[in-house]
């Protein structure tokens, strides 16, 4: 007699299992076949081209009705399995039939993973799984708006689906760059770039809050920062769970999936598993490649053959068109390990090979992926690459060829990109400029003024001279950032202007970088530039700043750190005098001392600690002194003419006002301030970075001073009328500053490079252009003028506690 | 055979950060990568003792918030023309936990 065979699921490894099974055994089994899905097998993997509308349904189905009667497959479709009797060895359908099995075979895939936020279960909340997932897509209108949660493969496939079908899509990602487990951050920022470009918006480092409906309809998603986001339709693309419910209520051994042998039997010798249901070696299965391996072992284990399944390496593709991407292995950094990383800004390519003991382990690449496949092969055999590894980045087709050039990127700068942004010259009046004659950076400045104001942009200027004259200029060498690029601050500051690259990813790509993620000395310079230039776009990056900036507190020799309050412009109260001692006494403050910018500094605090001085300070009114920054430290003032008898204006009330306005405002280098209130100076003012002097008849504005490693006197700006226009001219300078300077500039040292004349053009004799740069900062003051203790307290308390505290279990 | 000891989500550990493990013979220093592996170290820098959870982040190595010395995660080794060690310990991530070598914890524990 025949024996009976129950499958249940008709998913891709159960149809290729059966496929094999039928194949060389037809008469072996009596089959039923249980799907919750009204339909047999379809190729799922296709279901994005079906969406993106490359692909009808009939054309990715893979088994239809008559293939089953041929094959005389009993399909109970749209039917779901309900309960297993492993004693009597009998099945439940949902009708309540009862089938008898001998043999058993699981291949229910996976549950999609529904965040379970406020909201979710709306309708018009769905995922990705299958063809009426699939159908409410395609039934979007045109101007209707989409949101997808979750920048993973079937979440940005979902996405560039609806965006080619009209839809308005917007991706919602909680991490930093897109497909964060298959790609690198520079591949991320490509692909991103790419969907842009089809008119998809991308959120990343977002975190949904709460999804918001009317009358039972999904409306909006909400962010925690606030924002909403209008939808017709949700999509959660965020993950999958294998679906192991029916198998755990039926007794089977079940971690994360259902576990299988090499054969893969489950603990019940007769019931067998394949697919995403599945757990094998600790593993889990997303991908179809090893499904189908899993499949094969299956149908010879059920023939009573011999066949082991043994996990190998994956590969990845995107099947968004346009988007050619390819991840493969481990593309993790770690010691005894080698980067290749070549990057093509000009095409948009990007590759990147790790590799260990001669052996490639891993591989990213984007925009030119022709090449994967040989790169795949090196990984699984293993190849020793020593031989080629000169070579090996350009792949199989390499035959000589030139060696990477760093002028790639400035080649790579179109026509009209602004090269210097004084006079508003583009790299092609630069160029024409050359073809009419001009060899040198002499003649460029004479005929075109490129580089001839702050000078900022000479390298950048040379690079252009270097790229169309080839051989017959000579750049002069200038000193890089750092190890992990050949550019220059300069070069680096006007390729995040002119090509607008807003995030740190889009500068190592465009730039070519050669390391990964780069490095301490250049990460915290480029999160200067892009926070200083994009106070909008770009988002902080704490784990790109030194300790004191990420801790909001400077740390000591011992590793213990100081606490600062601010005091505007040196002026306290006896109730803020006594939170101060409270809070010393509280904290155990080892030392008290009073600062030289006029303020009160706790030194010896415990880093855990210090979200609760912070909260006790604040409570008080006190916010944080900034008193470790890169940014406005202290506002040093004299007492004026309140008290002083030689006091010729208020320039406590000025340096209060000046506080005020100025802090929480990030700069190239410390920022000091001082006023005082007639020429005698007891404010110490004319050593500052900026100093005002009081006089009779108004105010002198001087910058450049410095009382450091070295010492100097301030040069006078201007002299201004009103204590407005001083406030005005102090921010347009700060904002030159923070706009134009090398970060670990201090102003003497950046006014040293660009001159006092040409700091003054902008912001003394252009009135436009000294309320452009006043605009500029206080547009950024509006993201950057908050207290970072407040927001510490509030949102990273965590962060500051150890993550385990054995000392203290041991002890008890 | 090691035994593992469950310390943390990884998420707890910011990306190119770290947190620290206190014991009796000092903190134990735990970074995460950008690439999501987890490195655990001596927080101790042979230098001048500074707190190396602190640091910069950078593939895998951190850089010294004191003095800017350069260690490798992996090996512990000091980068560049310094020279100097720190103990590194078992680390690993699984299923979204990071897990630690029990029996080095204990001796530090015990210590
Ligand atoms: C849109 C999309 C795109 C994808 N793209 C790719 C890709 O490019 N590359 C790649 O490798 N992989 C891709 N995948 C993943 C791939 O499709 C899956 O890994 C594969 O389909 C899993 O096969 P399976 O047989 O384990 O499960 P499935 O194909 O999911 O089949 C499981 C079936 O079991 C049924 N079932 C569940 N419980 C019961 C029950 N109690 N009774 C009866 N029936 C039940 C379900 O209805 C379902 O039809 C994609 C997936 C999706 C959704
Ligand atoms: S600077 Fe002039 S106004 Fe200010 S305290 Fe000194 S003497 Fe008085
Ligand atoms: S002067 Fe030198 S020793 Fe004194 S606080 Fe400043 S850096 Fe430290
Ligand atoms: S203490 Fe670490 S480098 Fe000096």
């Amino acid at each position: 007699m025949k024996q009976k065979l129950i499958i249940i699921g008709a998913g891709m490894a159960t149809g290729r299992a059966l496929e094999t099974l039928l194949d060389a055994a037809p008469d072996a089994y009596d089959v039923t076949l249980f799907n919750a899905e009204p339909r047999g097998n379809y190729n799922r993997i296709m279901l994005s081209p079906v969406l993106a509308g490359d692909k009808t349904y009939a054309e990715i189905e893979t088994h239809d009705a008559l293939w089953y009667a041929e094959k005389c497959v009993t399909c109970r479709f749209g039917e779901k399995l309900a309960s297993i009797n492993r004693v009597a060895k009998t099945v439940t359908a949902q009708n309540g039939d009862v089938l008898a099995y001998d043999k058993l075979m699981f291949g229910t895939g996976s549950n999609p993973f529904i965040i379970p936020l406020p909201g979710h279960d709306l309708e018009g909340v769905i995922a990705y799984r299958d063809l009426e997932d699939t159908e409410r897509m395609m039934g979007l209108g045109p101007v209707s708006k989409c949101v997808v949660i979750g920048g993973g493969l079937l979440g940005l496939e979902a996405a560039a689906g609806m965006a080619a079908r009209g839809v308005d899509v917007t991706v919602v990602h909680i991490m930093g760059h897109l497909m964060e487990r298959q790609l690198d951050e520079a591949a991320g920022y490509l692909l991103r770039r790419a969907l842009v470009d089809k008119g998809i918006t991308i959120k990343c480092s977002a975190n949904s809050k709460e999804i918001l409906g009317k009358d039972g309809h999904v409306r909006a998603l909400l962010l925690d920062d606030g924002t909403e986001l209008p939808c017709d339709l949700l999509v959660m693309a965020v993950g999958i769970r294998p679906n192991v419910a029916l198998a755990s209520e039926a007794g089977l051994a079940v971690g994360c999936g259902i576990h299988v042998d090499d054969q893969m039997v489950t603990s019940d010798a007769d019931i067998l598993a394949v697919g995403e249901c599945v757990e094998h070696d600790g593993a889990i299965f997303g991908l179809v490649a090893p499904l189908y391996d899993q499949a094969r072992v299956a149908a010879k284990t059920l023939l009573g053959e011999h066949a082991i399944f043994v996990q190998k390496e994956l590969s990845t593709k995107l099947k968004v068109t346009g988007c050619d991407l390819f991840s493969a292995g481990d593309f993790a950094d770690g010691d005894g390990r080698e980067d290749i990383v070549f990057r093509d800004p000009a095409r948009g390519v990007y590759r990147r090979l790790v590799i260990e003991n001669d052996v490639v382990i891993g591989a990213v690449m984007y925009g030119d992926t022709a090449d994967s496949n040989w790169f795949f092969g090196l990984i699984r055999e293993r190849t020793d690459i020593a031989e080629m590894r000169d070579t090996l980045i350009f792949g199989p087709a390499y035959q000589g060829g030139t060696p990477l050039d760093p002028l790639t990127a400035v080649a790579a700068l179109s026509r009209d990109a602004e090269i210097c942004g004084c006079n508003g010259i583009c790299k092609g009046q630069i160029e024409d400029a050359i073809v009419a004659g001009a060899g040198d950076l002499a003649a460029i400045k004479a005929t075109t003024k490129a580089s001839a104001s702050c000078g900022t942009c000479t390298g950048l200027v040379e690079q252009v001279l270097a790229v169309t004259l080839g051989d017959d200029f000579v750049l002069p060498a200038a000193a890089s950032i750092c190890a992990c690029t050949d550019m220059t601050h300069e070069d680096v500051r006007r390729m995040i202007k002119s090509q607008r690259l807003t995030s740190m990813p889009a500068v190592w790509q465009e730039c070519g970088w050669k390391t990964s993620c780069g490095c301490h000395v250049c990460r915290p310079a480029l999160n200067f530039y892009l926070l200083a230039d994009w106070p909008l776009e770009y988002q902080d990056d704490p784990q790109s700043r030194f300790i004191n900036e990420r801790k909001h507190a400077n740390i000591q020799k011992d590793g213990t750190f100081s606490v600062v309050p601010r005091m505007w412009g040196g002026i306290t109260t006896p109730d803020e005098l006594r939170a101060i001692a409270d809070a010393a006494d509280k904290y155990a403050v080892p030392t008290v001392k009073v600062t030289g910018g006029q303020r009160i500094d706790l030194l010896g605090v415990k880093g855990e600690d210090l979200p609760a001085i912070w909260a006790d300070l604040n409570a008080a009114g006190m916010v944080s002194g900034h008193a470790y920054s890169k940014g406005l430290r202290t506002v040093k003032t004299c007492v004026g003419t309140d008290h002083c008898r030689f006091g010729t204006q208020d320039s406590t009330g000025l340096g209060i006002k000046l506080e005020k306005t100025l802090w929480g405002s990030w700069t190239p280098h410390k920022l000091k301030l001082g006023v005082s209130g007639c020429p005698r100076n007891c404010a110490e003012a004319t050593c500052k970075d900026i100093g005002i002097v009081c006089v009779d008849s108004g105010y002198q504005i001087s910058i450049g001073g410095a009382a450091g490693m070295d010492v100097r006197e301030t040069e006078l700006l201007v002299q201004v009328v009103t204590e407005q226009e001083t406030i005005d001219v102090i921010k347009a300078i700060t904002q030159a500053y923070r706009e134009n300077a090398r970060y670990l500039d201090r102003i003497y040292k950046w006014m040293g490079k660009v001159g006092m004349d040409w700091i003054k053009e902008r912001v003394v004799e252009d009135l436009e252009e000294r309320a452009a740069l006043v605009d500029r900062f206080e547009l950024s003051q509006t993201i950057y003028r908050r207290d970072p203790w407040a927001d510490h307290v509030r949102d990273k308390l965590q962060s500051y506690q150890p993550l385990g505290n054995f000392a203290l279990e041991a002890a008890e | 055979m090691s035994d593992w000891i469950d310390i943390a989500a990884l998420d707890d550990v910011p990306q190119r950060g770290a947190r620290i493990v206190k014991t009796h013979s000092g903190c134990v220093a735990v970074f995460r990568t950008s690439a999501d592996e987890v490195f655990a170290l001596n927080n101790s820098c042979p230098h001048k003792g500074g707190p190396l959870s602190e640091g910069i982040v950078h593939g895998a190595s951190v850089t010294c918030p004191l003095h800017n010395w350069v260690f490798s995660l992996e090996t512990g080794h000091a980068q560049g023309a310094d020279d100097g060690k720190v103990a590194t310990y078992p680390a690993k991530v699984e299923n979204g936990r990071i897990l630690l070598d029990k029996a080095t914890l204990n001796q530090r524990i015990v210590a």
